[in-house]
């Protein structure tokens, strides 16, 4: 087996960003995805890094979704879907070991592409996981809350109407709510499943740089189409693509170096936009 | 043309429709008003139901939908919620219970209810001993809303965004949380549209109840005892009694009145319960 | 509380749900375990209406009914006295006034829901299906009432002796006229709006539109309320039993008196014994097998709805 490990540079990220020290925060070692018969991804090995922003980008349908939902355990709703491999995570392996799933799911958050408030008022949208996760003392909730509201620049703009509809939301508000609530239970780990792709310009560009607030704070995964974006917000990214079918990583390094100097004839044509 | 001749037809059968409709509303308006007094709410009927009035007749009527709704509800809603949420999308790969019910719910919801007055005389009154009593005759309109209120929240559960689904899950919420706190809030019209249904042809059963709850129209002092159901009461009044049709012309309305009115009150309950849990 | 589930010895003692999936916390595993044990109630007690349909003809089967029960489907006679069961009187007036009051509810109901969708203006609409819901609430016997005392006057004053075939199926078609309705035009409503504008740029005439293009889109939906309201009018029992005049004989015109399956149940019942209680059973039965039938052609309808559209889907992916 071919190992992937791209030629770190421990060089200067961005100024008042923490210093990005490549310690793998989860190792994914030949993880496969199949439905019913069909495999999806084949053989994926890459490691997400502490407090970085991973991006991964390709086509659509190369298995990138499959791929970060296998990391929360989130695939499992499928029914059919059979996942071999190892993902290492705090020592243990994920797909073998017994894990408490809930748990798990606490300590790595989830956002998808289409923003999923509750049907229930803003702030019962990020007090219901709180309480399920057993946080009983109703000021501290009360503190996480603002907190987590504070940190998406949603607190001045929802403070005075915290009891209405979150589906009253726009668009933007709206995921930057689902970020909240992830944010409120205090993860690690933050899977991004195309975030902004469901968004305005605006909306999107607001977004976006909250992500890159997130930075140091988090390991954030993100799945996005948007190669300018990929390039803005990401320490590392990860290029899948489709052969026979199959989803692969063709690429993983720094994001500067794969976007400058790919390793891959494929990863070159298509971030030139000559393919996908 | 043909097109005016068209025309003419859809607004010829809706007149009609309406003409008909409101001439049935009117006779049992008018009619019913005409006999209908305070005192016929109240009172027990006497003269074979001539005379007097539906007191009793009422509060029957009342035990045997609690009863209904009693056993109904929580089970209908248990199992639905199985159905839509423990046993995945149903399919040829779906294990065995789940593959068949939701036909053989549906055969069962088109089941005449004579029939379950049938089962239900053989079952409830004889075999287990409940004899024509206003128990057997509440267990066997159970057994009738049961398939259409499991379906009917059933449907409602599985057409949630499952984005939700995925949302609460993915926030490491348990699966009874996310049911709880945020599915069933979100099926809300569909299980209160299932309630309406059962409500309805609850109140307004005649056939299956005959040969269950039976016919004594005194006031029941147990729920072991037998008796009479409003649309019973109608039944026998309009084919059994000589001059009866006025008292089953009020009996009508206020049973009209009553489906309204319990219905109504279904809806404001269940919306403001459900209200209250997404608010708080 | 899921803090406390993660080292727990039942860990280990991993519960599966339906698909084969393991439930990891106490909650759901508590949760699902109640579920299914009501579902099971369920199952039951649905599977205890069969079993008490079957053994409650089941006399009429054994050697002692002698094939007593080759006899419910010959005509010669309803004296369940002496023993004779000839039930096909009753089945033929079960068909006909199920046949004759869907006859006369499809056009009407199905005019009714053109109406409401595409002529009626917004207001008019609403009241109309105001009224329409209203109606389907109505009690079947308050329907029964109706036609004993103001439709069979009526048709005795014309053809006595009034109670007849014809009574049967003006008031049955009456009751089920609002279940057609509401579902044609909710089918109708389902029917994608590009078709319409579609039809209209094509300059097509109202009646065109809705006969060629409209209809044979909501085909399907409106099939599947016309099988609803045969399976009601199948079973309907008190407002026919009121009105039908319950002779037990073949229905040969519109204006003689018929008995169908459900009312003869509802007229008997009380005083039936052994063979004849058998024989009631076993129309119940009979009742029961027809409406599967119904449902079951329903079903397949509503398959190929689904096949259809998502072998759109496949293809519009791939």
């Amino acid at each position: 087996m071919k190992t992937l490990h791209p030629p770190y540079t421990l060089g200067h990220i961005e100024e008042g960003t923490p210093c990005c020290v490549p310690q793998p925060h989860l190792r994914v070692q030949d993880l496969s995805v199949r439905y019913g018969t069909k495999t999806v991804l084949s053989q994926v090995s890459l490691d997400i890094y502490k407090g970085c922003i991973t991006a991964l980008i390709g086509p659509s349908g190369c298995g990138k979704t499959s791929f970060i939902s296998t990391l929360n355990k989130l695939i499992e709703l499928n029914d059919h879907a059979e996942v071999s491999g190892r993902i290492e995570f705090d020592g243990q392996d994920l797909l073998r070991d017994p894990i408490d799933e809930l748990r798990l799911r606490r300590r790595v958050g989830m956002i998808f592409q289409k923003p999923n408030p509750f049907p229930l008022s803003i702030w019962r949208n990020l007090d219901l996981p709180l309480k399920e996760h057993g946080v009983r003392d109703r000021q501290l909730r009360g503190q996480k809350i603002e907190q987590a509201l504070r940190d998406v620049g949603l607190w001045d703009e929802v403070s005075d109407r915290l009891d209405s509809s979150a589906l009253a939301l726009s668009g933007g508000q709206q995921q930057r709510l689902c970020i909240a609530r992830a944010l409120v239970l205090e993860p690690e780990i933050l899977l991004m499943d195309e975030p902004c792709s469901a968004l305005d310009p605006l909306a999107s560009a607001v977004v976006e740089e909250l992500i890159l607030r997130l930075r140091g704070r988090y390991t954030v995964v993100i799945v996005t189409h948007n190669l300018a974006q990929a390039r803005r917000v990401a320490n590392y990214a990860a290029f899948f693509w489709m052969t026979e079918r199959v989803g692969k990583l063709i690429e993983f390094g720094r994001c500067q170096h794969l976007f400058e100097s790919p390793g891959h004839e494929l990863t070159a044509a298509y971030i030139s936009g000559a393919r996908g | 043309m043909a097109d005016r001749l068209f025309s003419t037809f859809v607004f010829a059968s809706a007149a009609l429709v309406v003409s008909l409709m409101l001439w049935v509303l009117a006779d049992v308006v008018i009619e019913g008003t005409a006999h209908f007094s305070w005192h016929f709410l109240f009172a027990e009927p006497a003269d074979a139901g001539r005379a007097g009035g539906i007191g009793s007749i009422l509060v029957s009527t009342l035990w045997i939908l609690l009863i209904a709704l009693l056993v109904a509800l929580p089970l209908g809603l248990g199992v639905a919620i199985w159905l839509a949420e423990f046993t995945g999308k149903p399919s040829r790969f779906a294990p065995f219970p789940a593959r068949n019910t939701g036909m053989t719910l549906d055969i069962l919801a088109g089941v005449p209810s004579i029939v379950y007055g049938l089962f239900g005389n053989a079952f409830f009154s004889i075999y287990l001993g409940l004899g024509f009593s206003i128990l057997s005759g509440g267990l066997t309109l159970a057994c009738m809303i049961l398939p259409v209120f499991i379906r009917t929240c059933e449907s409602g559960l599985r057409a949630v965004n499952d984005d939700w689904r995925r949302g609460a899950l993915a926030l490491g919420m348990t699966q009874t949380a996310a049911i709880w706190h945020i599915l069933l809030p979100a099926a809300r019209p569909a299980i209160i549209a299932g309630l309406v249904l059962g409500i309805g042809r609850a109140t307004a059963e005649t056939a299956a109840l005959i040969f269950t709850s039976g016919y004594v129209d005194r006031m029941p002092g147990s729920l072991l005892d037998s008796g009479r159901a409003l649309a019973v009461h109608i039944y026998d009044l309009s084919m059994n009694v000589t001059g009866g049709d006025g008292a089953a012309y009020a009996s009508a309305l206020v049973l009209v009145v009553l489906i309204i009115v319990l219905n109504t009150l279904a809806q404001s309950l269940v919306d403001s319960w459900f209200k209250r849990r997404l608010a708080a | 509380m899921s803090d406390a589930v993660v080292n727990d010895e039942k860990m280990n003692k991993v519960m599966m749900d339906e698909r084969g999936k393991r439930l990891i916390n106490r909650t759901d595993q508590r949760l699902s375990l109640v579920l299914r044990l009501l579902a099971m109630a369920n199952a039951i007690l649905l599977a205890l209406i069969i079993a008490f349909l079957v053994k409650e003809s089941w006399p009429l089967f054994t050697d002692k009914g002698n094939g007593a029960w080759l006899t419910l489907f010959q005509s010669d006679g309803w004296h369940p006295l002496e023993g004779q069961l000839g039930m096909a009187p009753m089945i033929w007036a079960s068909l006909a006034v199920t046949l004759g009051a869907l006859a006369l509810a499809l056009p009407v109901g199905l005019a009714c829901a053109l109406f409401l969708q595409f002529y009626a203006p917004v207001a008019l609409s609403s009241g109309f299906r105001l009224l329409l819901n209203l109606l389907a609430g109505v009690p079947s016997v308050v329907f029964g009432l109706w036609g004993l005392t103001r439709l069979v006057p009526l048709i005795a004053s014309w053809q006595p002796p009034g109670a007849s075939l014809l009574a049967a199926i003006l008031v049955l078609s009456l009751m089920i006229l609002p279940t057609v309705a509401l579902t044609s035009a909710a089918a109708l409503a389902a029917v994608p709006r590009e078709l319409t504008a579609g039809a209209t740029a094509l300059g097509l005439c109202r009646k065109t539109q809705i006969l060629q293009v409209i209809m044979p889109a909501a085909k399907s939906g409106i099939l599947s309320g016309a099988m609803l309201a045969t399976v009601r009018a199948l079973g309907e029992t008190m407002a026919v039993l009121m009105v039908a005049g319950n002779v037990v004989q073949n229905p040969s015109g519109l204006f003689e008196p018929v008995r169908v399956l459900t009312a003869n149940i509802a007229l008997e019942m009380a005083y039936a014994m052994g063979g004849h209680r058998a024989s009631l059973f076993a129309s119940g039965l009979l009742l029961t097998l027809l409406v599967w039938l119904l449902v079951w052609l329903a079903t397949r309808m509503a398959n190929n709805r689904c096949a259809a559209n998502s072998h759109q889907m496949v293809s519009s992916h791939g």
